[in-house]
């Protein structure tokens, strides 16, 4: 890729380029990687999901050096970071509010890529490393939310980890194994917290990397799903692209001001969100013989969750709570189809037919309608609800193939349009 | 008929949700973190009518001190009853687990966090809701937490109460439906014995307690109140530079 661009010049960076592809990696991915002008608002939560992947890591090697990973000590040492650990209080709701404001933004990322087909060819790729990104995400929050060891942090962890003892045949073993106890217990803590510093941060890492040289092999989508490298000037850039430096990265600075403004906010004045960022029940140590009154995941994990509990039915002899866990997974799983799922010429919603439109409306009703239910305890009649969202979310991916095929759609323009 | 049908099916509403274990219907408490006075007095009662059973074990003396204004010697005097303890301990108790756990059934709770584990109204609607049963261990029962294992500690302040209603109906605040309907579930509670502060100065004190409770579970609140407008002012500023810069260099982008 590099070759021999920016080899034998003058200087230290000369020197460097030599030896190392310093000027050439700078000019492939920033100054020289041309992104379509025009990008709007939905694409500021890419860059922003990296700044909040900073943060995490930063405020987490912080707080590592004061926590104690330990039944015995976990939970005090929380109250010695908030108390005694000089401005401890504020690296503790960075990461606690980062947790679920990566949540935030890599939703509304995820929601940008279905709204402008970011996942069509060439593009299929991104998405998938994009959604191995989010399924460690996930893993990494949920093992991050056991270490406060708190009520919810205990028993949330107790009723995931009771999932996997659903699946027939193996499941109690196997949850015996994640667990690596009977129950959960400071064997759990200790390789949960090794799992959330060391292996998934790696693993996050190493997938954003890919995700990013995916994303630069081919060239970013833009809200018209024009590919702006079938339009070249004489140079041959793009007609339509601009350096992603500096146009983007000033760009995403004033995002990042916005973000950090409201982030701000809610640090320093509503760090518990009204318990949904940090719940009530954590401010209570872990007991394994008191059950809380009401189990909630935190919101992230919401709409899954509420999914899983709408299975209150079996098929086939499967038990419902084996078959939530498998809708559950399907839920997520049939997100990484999703490539192949749409088969419209188009990318972008703005020339898809109504059904397209109708199904994306569907889908992002649907899944804040099951998040909210995810939260709430259960009754028939939010079940039945449940069921229904249920159902709707698997349609719309379901039925994809058909009518991203027979729907009429917009004639896609040549160039950009703004 | 339509109307009293209605009234009927009303008046069921609470009693059903009631049977569903309908949390007790709390007072209302806004805790001031800047009533240096109610915070002083509320550290006074914390120590001496709460500190017997349970500690505050993740809080200093020596924090609570700075952060409050009370000078070393007020608090080494005043507050810190065991000779052993330190001016800069955490606000552990003599207490042993085991010991409590014979004698109240539990062990009393650490009550660093209770305000942000229950909430002030919680506390501050608990404190004020024991009344005489003499089926209870201790003589006392609590509207708010039913069969609450503590006494009445505050009862030379308050004085006794009894009660003249349906305890369920006083805890969901609704209705009794062998007695009728409950205004007010305070009107329940009838005084059996003075104590030395009249009701208002007794709401007052647990108010200030109840705001004590509060400083001692987020004491970096001070800290986060004061930092949060230079960090957001910061950010505004920060913000209009950023917006400058984009629109300069975005001057030569053309749509």
């Amino acid at each position: 890729m590099a070759g021999n661009r920016n080899k034998g010049n003058p200087g230290l960076m000369g020197w460097i380029d030599d030896r190392f592809p310093a000027t050439a990696m700078w000019e492939d991915h920033l100054s020289k990687y041309y992104a379509p002008k025009n990008f709007n608002f939905w694409y500021f939560f890419g860059s922003l999901a990296l700044l909040v992947l900073v943060n995490q890591i930063l405020t987490g090697i912080w707080l590592t050096m004061s926590y104690n990973p330990s039944a015995e000590g976990a939970f005090a040492s929380m109250e010695y970071i908030m108390r005694d650990v000089e401005m401890g209080w504020l690296i503790r709701y960075m990461h606690s509010t980062g947790a679920s404001a990566f949540f935030v933004v890599v939703y509304l990322h995820m929601l940008r890529g279905m709204m402008y087909g970011s996942y069509q060819k060439p593009r299929e790729l991104i998405w998938i490393f994009g959604m191995a990104i989010y399924l460690a995400l996930m893993a990494e929050a949920f093992m991050g939310y056991l270490l406060p060891w708190g009520q919810m942090s205990y028993w949330g962890a107790q009723v995931i980890i009771s999932l996997f003892g659903a699946i027939p045949v193996i499941g109690g073993d196997l949850a015996q194994w994640i667990r690596g106890d009977y129950l959960i217990s400071g064997i759990t803590l200790n390789r949960f917290f090794a799992l959330h510093v060391a292996a998934l941060p790696i693993v996050i890492i190493a997938l954003v990397v890919l995700h990013i040289l995916a994303l630069h092999e081919v060239g970013s989508n833009n809200p018209d799903g024009v590919e702006i490298k079938n339009e070249l000037d004489e140079n041959g850039i793009p007609k339509d692209g601009i350096p992603f430096h500096p146009y983007y990265t000033v760009k995403d600075i004033v995002g990042v001001a916005v973000f950090a403004f409201v982030f701000a906010l809610i640090v320093f004045y509503f760090p518990e969100m009204g318990g949904y960022f940090i719940e009530a029940p954590n401010f209570e140590p872990a007991n394994p013989l008191k059950t809380p009154d009401h189990i909630a995941p935190v919101w992230y994990f919401t709409p899954f969750y509420a999914i899983l509990r709408a299975i209150t039915f079996s098929i086939f002899g499967l038990e419902a709570k084996f078959l939530g866990v498998i809708f559950m997974g399907a839920a997520i799983a049939i997100l990484f189809v999703l490539p192949w799922l749409d088969r419209s010429p188009v990318k972008s919603i703005r020339y898809k037919g109504w059904m397209s439109k109708l199904a994306l409306v569907l889908f992002c009703i649907s899944f804040v309608v099951l998040g909210v239910l995810g939260v709430l305890p259960s009754t028939p009649g939010r079940t039945t609800l449940a069921q229904l969202c249920t159902a709707i979310y698997f349609l719309v991916f379901i039925l994809m193939p058909f009518y991203t095929r027979i729907e009429k759609c917009k004639p896609v323009p040549e160039r950009v349009t703004g | 008929m339509k109307k009293q049908l209605l009234a009927v099916i009303f008046a069921l509403v609470p009693a059903l949700s009631m049977a569903a274990g309908s949390p007790a219907k709390l007072d209302a408490m806004t805790p001031d973190l800047y009533n240096v006075e109610s915070l002083h007095n509320g550290a006074r009662l914390f120590v001496n009518y709460c500190m017997g059973c349970h500690s505050a074990e993740h809080q200093r003396f020596a924090r609570t001190a700075e952060d409050l204004g009370i000078p070393q010697e007020v608090i080494e005097e005043n507050l810190i009853l065991n000779p052993q303890t330190a001016y800069n301990d955490q606000m552990r108790i003599a207490m042993t687990k085991a010991d409590s756990a014979v004698w109240f059934g539990t062990p009393p709770p650490d009550l660093s966090l209770m305000a942000r584990l229950k909430s002030p109204e919680y506390i501050y609607s608990f404190l004020r809701s024991f009344y005489l049963d003499s089926g209870k261990p201790w003589g006392v029962n609590n509207t708010v937490f039913p069969d609450v294992g503590m006494p009445h500690v505050l009862a030379d302040l308050q004085g006794t109460y009894s009660l003249s209603c349906d305890p369920n109906a006083v805890g969901a605040g609704t209705i009794d439906p062998l007695k009728g309907k409950v205004a007010n579930p305070r009107d329940c509670f009838k005084e059996a014995t003075p104590g030395s502060l009249s009701p208002a100065e007794f709401d007052k004190a647990v108010y200030d307690l109840t705001n004590f409770m509060v400083y001692v579970a987020e004491p970096s609140k001070y800290q986060a109140n004061s930092l949060a407008p230079k960090v957001l002012i910061f950010i505004v500023i920060f913000f209009f530079f950023a917006y400058l810069l984009k629109k300069e260099y975005w001057r030569d982008v053309k749509s």
